[in-house]
């Protein structure tokens, strides 16, 4: 192998040759004024939030809507309502023309945002805005779109943003090693998934990769809120508990929309996911605002409520 | 002849799916949601396991021969020689059942469904062509079949929507995104992450996520088998130039593969430059596009600054694709093959051209071939004589774009037939006129 540059040194999955991603250097004054806590709280581990639910006795409740929905500020003020009401980590969706892994509800959020001129630094504006309230916030993104911003500079730009790190749906550890060297020099967190069809080895292997927390996707399908709960949840957090390094938070996801499935899944996980379920609410009063941040400030708490009478 | 039997080239990927280095520029991989995975590691292993099996190889020989017809003609265009003054030689898949080489690929995945004990197949088309494929294989087989195809395209393609009605599958009109193949495609994956225990993804291209751009060139790989065999046996010599047209690129690794340890035959790849690379309207992936990782694979990608997928634009849908498959990404890095833009325009013009000198009313796809090979076998000509030989993948029969040339020529209209003639500047510029009075 001849490869100039980071990936030499960085196993990774190189940057082509078409690639103009600018030198980790650039960014490395930007990232340590992150470490050092100047501008935004410096990148909190979802990690911590999990224990902070734990010590309580109860699960967390991860929420998520899409940066740039309706528009860039209205989805901040969307993501603080939700951390007002009672959400412990952010999860910020990055809008991207081919998500596979999203049903019709957050596919037609993305697409409202894309429409209305999304770029890639409005996910990073929304982290610095919403992590400014000291919860956890994570982006979950596709994976092109980093790998275009640059992977290194993805790092050190979310890293000085106060974002804890990425969950990444169409990326699994055997294929990110660049992310992972990348987020290991930012300390940031990997949070991969797994699923129902995961093998013990495969789970074993990508739960050893993870930092903040697993994601468990409850159901074979993509994102969506169903009227009930999985029975493929339960065994996977089990078989993701055993697998998993010690201490390891497992979130689930996938379908989840009341807060008695809430507190269904609360039973066995250690945190809920809630995607669609949000959007949707908002998608509901596309014309009135604040009647749509009045409906997720209520749907939250009936969540918040829902995590903690789980147990 | 036994076509199907896997044998390695210099340019294979490796056991994860990469071509070249995956930390120096390499192409491919497997970039997917964990939930697929598992299904895509038991797809690599019954894939290898049947290729390694004589009863599966002997059995896809037997179908592709009796069914399907092949091995397909070698044909040597004897009219479109005289004109363009070197030998062109047709691989004519547009005779095979369908009408075209989409067969192989998905006689070669449904033997594999059912090896597999897989009862449902779902698809993703964008002409119609894969569609109608794999909804015939379905019916052949006894598999339930459900095919995506983008809303846009079913309006474009009626008839094809009617032929898999026909043939018994169901169609679902995509109508997300830009409603297009690149929609179909993520409307398929979203329903295989919900049924893949009990269905397979007949996938339409060379392209996606390991194992998917190498099985399909195993599927697809005897037309470059036949060809070689063909031309040694009828011409004693190989060919100088091969060609094909390019969109995910099943025909053209298709036809390649045989080729490509022939270090003096020269492989051409002809991209869909739509009204032109330098507008925005075009599909021309290798040559406009930039790296990343599109349906599970990293390649070459129209892509914007922020890595959003930009939609592409040809006059042919069956190439009207954002994403390309990542071993041709990785002939073109490493030079072994050379992927050239042909404009809707030339592509169309190469249509009538061989609609008129041979008889032979091409896909438009396989027309931008046609078009490109014409360009390399002038130039040939002029460097080695008429003994220069330019071999082109014959890809696909015409039948399906009538309407389109209806529109794009003004056919089945007297009054602008007579002042408009059929024909047009590329066939002006090879000396011989156009129109009426250039039928036979």
């Amino acid at each position: 192998m001849s490869s100039p540059g980071p990936s030499a040194a960085t196993p990774g999955a190189g940057s082509g040759p078409r690639v103009d991603a600018p030198p980790t250097t650039a960014r490395a004054a930007d990232a340590a004024a992150a470490v050092t806590g100047s501008g935004a709280p410096a990148g909190t581990t979802a990690g911590s939030a999990f224990a902070a639910a734990r010590a309580e006795g109860r699960a967390a409740l991860v929420g998520y809507l899409p940066a740039g929905f309706p528009d860039v500020a209205g989805g901040i003020e969307a993501l603080r309502v939700m951390v007002d009401s009672g959400c412990d980590v952010i999860e910020v969706g990055a809008p991207y023309t081919d998500p596979v892994m999203d049903g019709p509800t957050i596919q037609a959020a993305a697409q409202q945002a894309l429409e209305r001129g999304y770029r890639t630094s409005d996910v990073l504006r929304t982290v610095e805005a919403v992590a400014a309230t000291g919860v956890p916030t994570v982006v979950m993104t596709y994976w092109n779109p980093v790998e275009r911003y640059g992977v290194p500079r993805f790092a050190a730009d979310l890293a000085s943003a106060g974002g804890a790190g990425l969950i990444t749906p169409d990326l699994t550890p055997d294929f990110a090693p660049e992310w992972i060297a990348a987020a290991d020099q930012h300390g940031l967190d990997k949070v991969f998934l797994v699923a129902p069809s995961s093998t013990d080895e495969r789970i074993a292997m990508t739960t050893a990769a993870c930092r903040g927390f697993v994601y468990a996707t409850a159901v074979m399908g993509v994102t969506g809120a169903r009227t009930t709960t999985s029975d493929l949840a339960g065994p996977l957090v089990s078989r993701a508990r055993s697998l998993a390094p010690e201490g390891l938070p497992v979130g689930v996801g996938l379908g989840v929309g009341s807060g008695d499935q809430a507190a269904e899944v609360a039973s066995y996980a250690d945190g809920v996911i809630v995607g669609s379920a949000f959007v949707r609410t908002l998608l509901d009063h596309p014309d009135d605002r604040a009647a749509g941040l009045r409906a997720l400030a209520a749907l939250t708490e009936d969540l918040a409520g829902g995590v903690r009478r789980g147990r | 002849m036994t076509t199907q039997v896997h044998r390695p080239t210099s340019h294979d990927a490796d056991e994860r799916g990469w071509f070249g280095d995956p930390a120096d520029g390499g192409f491919g991989g497997r970039f997917m949601p964990e939930a697929l995975v598992a299904a895509l590691d038991e797809l690599t292993v019954a894939w290898h396991e049947a290729m390694a099996d004589p009863t599966f190889v002997g059995e896809f020989d037997a179908i592709l021969r009796d069914y399907a017809g092949l091995p397909s003609p070698l044909y040597f265009a004897e009219r479109l020689s005289d004109k363009v003054g070197a030998r062109i030689l047709l691989k004519r898949e547009d005779l095979n059942h369908t009408g075209a080489h989409k067969i192989r690929n998905v006689l070669g995945q449904a033997l594999l469904t059912k090896r597999m004990g897989k009862t449902r197949v779902i698809a993703e088309t964008g002409a119609g062509q894969h569609g109608v494929a794999s909804a015939t294989a379905a019916a052949y087989f006894g598999l339930d079949c459900t095919v995506y195809m983008g809303a846009v395209d079913t309006r474009r393609q009626a008839l094809n929507v009617a032929r898999m009605h026909l043939l018994g599958a169901k169609v679902v009109p995509v109508e997300s995104g830009s409603a297009t193949l690149k929609d179909a495609i993520n409307e398929a994956l979203r329903d295989w992450v919900a049924s893949v225990d009990h269905t397979a993804y007949l996938f339409g291209t060379a392209a996606g996520p390991h194992p998917f751009p190498s099985m399909v060139r195993d599927f697809t790989r005897g037309i470059g088998d036949e060809a070689r065999a063909q031309c040694l046996e009828q011409y004693g010599a190989l060919p100088d130039a091969i060609a094909a047209c390019v969109g995910g690129g099943s025909n053209a690794i298709g036809l390649f593969t045989a080729f490509l340890d022939d270090d003096d035959v020269a492989i051409y790849g002809f991209e869909p430059g739509g009204e032109g690379v330098d507008t925005p309207r075009h599909a021309a992936t290798i040559h406009a596009g930039a790296r990343g990782v599109l349906h599970g694979a990293r390649t070459y990608v129209l892509q914007d600054d922020d890595g959003q997928t930009v939609e592409s634009h040809s006059i042919s849908a069956g190439l009207d694709y954002p994403g390309v498959g990542p071993q041709h990404a990785h002939l073109s890095a490493t030079g072994r093959a050379t992927y050239l833009p042909v404009t809707d325009d030339e592509a169309m013009q190469a249509m009538a051209l061989l609609s008129r000198t041979e008889g032979i009313i091409p896909a438009i796809e396989t027309a931008h071939a046609v078009a490109g090979a014409i360009r390399v076998a002038e130039r040939l000509a002029a460097e080695k004589g008429p003994e220069a030989t330019v071999l082109v993948n014959l890809s696909g029969r015409g039948d399906k774009d009538m309407g389109t040339a209806i529109e794009y020529f003004g056919l089945g209209d007297p009054a602008r037939v007579a002042e408009q003639p059929v024909g047009g500047s590329a066939a002006d510029a090879e000396g011989h006129g156009s129109g009426e009075g250039e039928q036979k």
